[in-house]
């Protein structure tokens, strides 16, 4: 595809969730990410096809690894890049969001990555602003960069994602990673399966056309990839678990766990993760079955490609 | 005041049971004088004029069992003068305030002031309630006795509910010594903490936190089993889904209760929300398709009493943000009759009963003397063009606030003329 040289437009305006994007779209933007891994391992990284453009990344919440890949990947394009600290902004004195969002506006960004703790807040930020806005997480919602740096590095592991079985394990109520993988997965073809206990399980998420599974080891068994997530207890208002001693020993991929996988299954998680919680230690640093500093490395080429694609 | 004479309408007055076509002649201090199909051009005096309502229908007033309004403290939102604007134009000559305003309405001498102005600035009828609770904490029960004495016509803490089951089995005791109409907003706390919609596979898809509809069945069973014991008029202010429909259904035959239901539940559905539209933020929040039906079932079975507006004026700054930021509810007094409509319209409800539901059912359960034509009462009506099709524009709206949940809706019926008093207070032209 990328062979033909063809410039391939995406058809939204916005990066806002996978939701809104057609297989095209996925296609296109893991074909331009490929191009990108190359680059990102040569001596020179940097090149100039952004320049002039301003990216202005606004993070309502905390975050380094995804914060750090949109920022790099910008300034490896070309951009001018400019992270709002939000401790330090207008927000903290109680200007709502689209008070901000025209103030940006004014300034004339070609692109805004907006990170918030509110479900929408991107939708929101994308009907009052000229310029792209690209989704770097939204409450419980969507993550769609992540997704898509989950999907590049299946493929890059096993060549598709086409018929693969993933099982998507731990906190998925509160995940937008699981939302947007399991969007993502499922347009791709593969056999998406969500393991968590019952307190954590978004209700009618079998209608998103994924398996359920409460027991890890039957929700594992014979899978391709094991994606495990964060268990994100600072949203956690009330009880959902009794103890992190006992959700490791029922939720926590542990070598037992995995053995239910098939035999070269890769382990995937978002980041960061809660060693001896949601996962076991040496099994995250495992190189021949953890893929979690690739899922990375890939992060800066794909938010490469989504920062081309949508600038244009 | 002279005598007014209208004829060739459609009555109709679930109170007195007329559903025909006839008339309705007004006397010189506005009362009824006459009313259905005995009125006709036959006998009346020959020489006086009147007005023909051919292809119209009249109604009695609408009674509002649910409108909140910002005076005190809030008039930024909705103030008497122009919630009585809006409730005109929609055919409601009677409202029943909530006490959810700053200050709250929980003792004597706000209520003192809450009936001069309401007397001063209003030109609808308004009829207060107050809280079920000191400053709406949930404690101490206020002065139900003396606050009716002062024309309170029920206590509610409005949006709030009373989580506390000992504190309600003593507001329910208390109401019974004194005759108290107790109006409960039905929500578990706990179960709906933090939830903006409902709890399925919308809420799932916005990653927004569900409320289920248990927080809504819970409050209920537990009111409803208070009841057996501490027998006081009860009402529920609103029902959002099919749970509470069978608790009810249920109930029905071992307590004396009544219910009510919000136009927007009847009318919309989660799917509604859309792309996380905060003018559809709304308390109880919006359920399924088949909880809507259920509802429109409940209607028909005589499970549900009352429809309300759930009328909650909410200023663009506060629906101008993320939708877990945005303030909850719905402007909605204007429109209440003609969505309504739309259910008779579809052939969901009978028109007759959608008035019923409207009109004479609230007064009854709040024990005021509106929302009928009877004879010798106020001349509170309104003439109503069942068929006439029009579209929903936020910029059209009339009260001060123009969160309407129903933009751009395509809608069939409106009010030509309210009256009050026997005045014409609004004409469409």
């Amino acid at each position: 595809m990328a062979s033909s040289k063809k410039a391939i437009k995406i058809s939204q305006k916005h990066l806002l969730g996978i939701q809104d994007l057609s297989i095209n779209d996925i296609n296109v933007i893991l074909e331009e990410s490929k191009t990108f891994i190359t680059l990102n391992k040569s001596k020179n990284k940097k090149i100039d096809i952004l320049r002039g453009k301003t990216q202005i990344n606004l993070f309502f919440e905390p975050s380094t690894r995804t914060q750090s890949s949109f920022e790099l990947a910008g300034k490896r394009l070309g951009a001018d890049v400019m992270s709002m600290n939000i401790t330090n902004s207008a927000i903290k004195k109680g200007e709502t969001l689209i008070d901000t969002a025209m103030t940006l506006n004014a300034m004339h960004p070609d692109i805004i990555v907006i990170r918030h703790q509110d479900s929408g807040a991107c939708n929101l930020l994308s009907q009052k602003v000229n310029c792209a806005v690209l989704n770097a997480g939204d409450g419980r919602r969507e993550h769609p960069t992540q997704a898509l740096l989950d999907a590049l590095t299946i493929i890059d592991r096993k060549k598709k994602i086409q018929g693969l079985r993933i099982a998507i394990c731990g906190d998925i109520l509160h995940s937008r990673v699981a939302r947007s993988n399991i969007y993502l997965l499922n347009m791709l073809g593969a056999e998406v399966n969500i393991v968590a206990p019952s307190n954590l399980m978004p209700k009618d998420i079998d209608k998103l056309g994924v398996n359920k599974f409460t027991d890890m080891k039957k929700g594992v068994k014979d899978c391709d990839i094991v994606m495990m997530l964060r268990l994100q207890n600072e949203r956690m208002t009330s009880s959902f678990l009794s103890s992190n001693r006992e959700y490791y020993e029922y939720y926590g991929l542990t070598p037992d766990k995995l053995s239910f996988a098939k035999e070269d299954a890769l382990i995937m998680h978002p980041g960061p993760m809660n060693r001896g919680i949601e996962i076991d230690t040496k099994l995250a640093d495992d190189i021949n079955k953890s893929v979690i500093k690739e899922q990375v490395e890939l992060g800066v080429a794909v938010r490469m490609a989504c920062l081309k694609l949508f600038c244009e | 005041m002279k005598k007014k004479y209208f004829l060739n309408a459609h009555v109709i007055d679930p109170k007195n049971s007329i559903d025909e076509l006839g008339g309705l002649i007004i006397n010189e201090n506005g009362k009824i004088e006459a009313v259905g199909k005995k009125v006709n051009k036959n006998n009346i005096p020959s020489r006086e004029k009147f007005i023909d309502l051919s292809g119209k229908h009249i109604f009695p007033g609408l009674v509002d069992m649910r409108v909140f309004v910002g005076e005190p403290g809030l008039e930024y939102k909705e103030n008497f003068r122009t919630l009585s604007n809006a409730a005109l134009s929609g055919g409601v000559t009677s409202a029943i305030t909530m006490p959810n305003t700053q200050p709250v309405i929980d003792n004597v001498s706000i209520v003192d002031f809450l009936k001069r102005r309401g007397r001063d600035k209003a030109k609808i009828n308004i009829y207060p309630t107050a809280t079920l609770t000191k400053n709406l904490e949930g404690k101490n029960m206020t002065e139900f006795g003396l606050l009716q004495g002062k024309g309170i016509v029920g206590f509610t803490d409005g949006v709030k509910t009373i989580q506390n089951s000992r504190l309600m089995s003593r507001i329910m005791r208390s109401a019974y010594d004194l005759g108290s109409l107790i109006i409960q907003h039905a929500e578990d706390y706990h179960l709906a903490e933090n939830g903006t919609v409902n709890d399925g596979i919308i809420a799932t898809k916005l990653g927004l936190q569900g409320i289920t509809d248990l927080a809504e069945k819970v409050i209920i069973e537990r009111d409803l089993s208070l009841l057996e014991d501490f027998n006081c008029r009860y009402h529920i202010a609103q029902i959002s889904s099919s749970k509470s429909v069978e608790v009810i259904k249920h109930k029905k035959n071992d307590v004396d209760f009544s219910t009510g239901v919000s136009i927007n539940n009847l009318s919309l559905n989660e799917n509604d929300i859309g792309d996380f539209r905060t003018f559809l933020k709304l308390s109880p929040p919006l359920r399924t398709e088949e909880d809507r039906l259920s509802l429109i079932e409940a209607i028909n079975k005589n499970l549900i009493d009352v429809i309300v507006s759930d009328h909650k004026p909410e200023d663009e700054e506060s629906k101008r943000l993320t939708f877990t930021q945005a303030a909850t509810g719905a402007s909605g007094i204007e429109t209440l009759l003609p969505l309504s409509l739309e259910l008779f319209h579809n052939g969901s409800v009978k028109l007759y009963r959608i008035i019923e539901l409207l009109t004479s059912n609230p007064a009854k359960i709040l024990k005021i003397n509106k929302g009928n034509l009877s004879i010798g009462n106020d001349a509170d009506f309104c003439i109503v063009d069942v068929n006439k099709p029009w579209i929903v524009k936020k910029e059209k709206m009339i009260s001060k606030s123009k969160n309407t949940c129903i933009e751009n809706k395509k809608l069939q019926g409106k009010v030509l003329c309210t009256y009050i008093n026997g005045n014409e207070l609004f004409n469409l032209k």
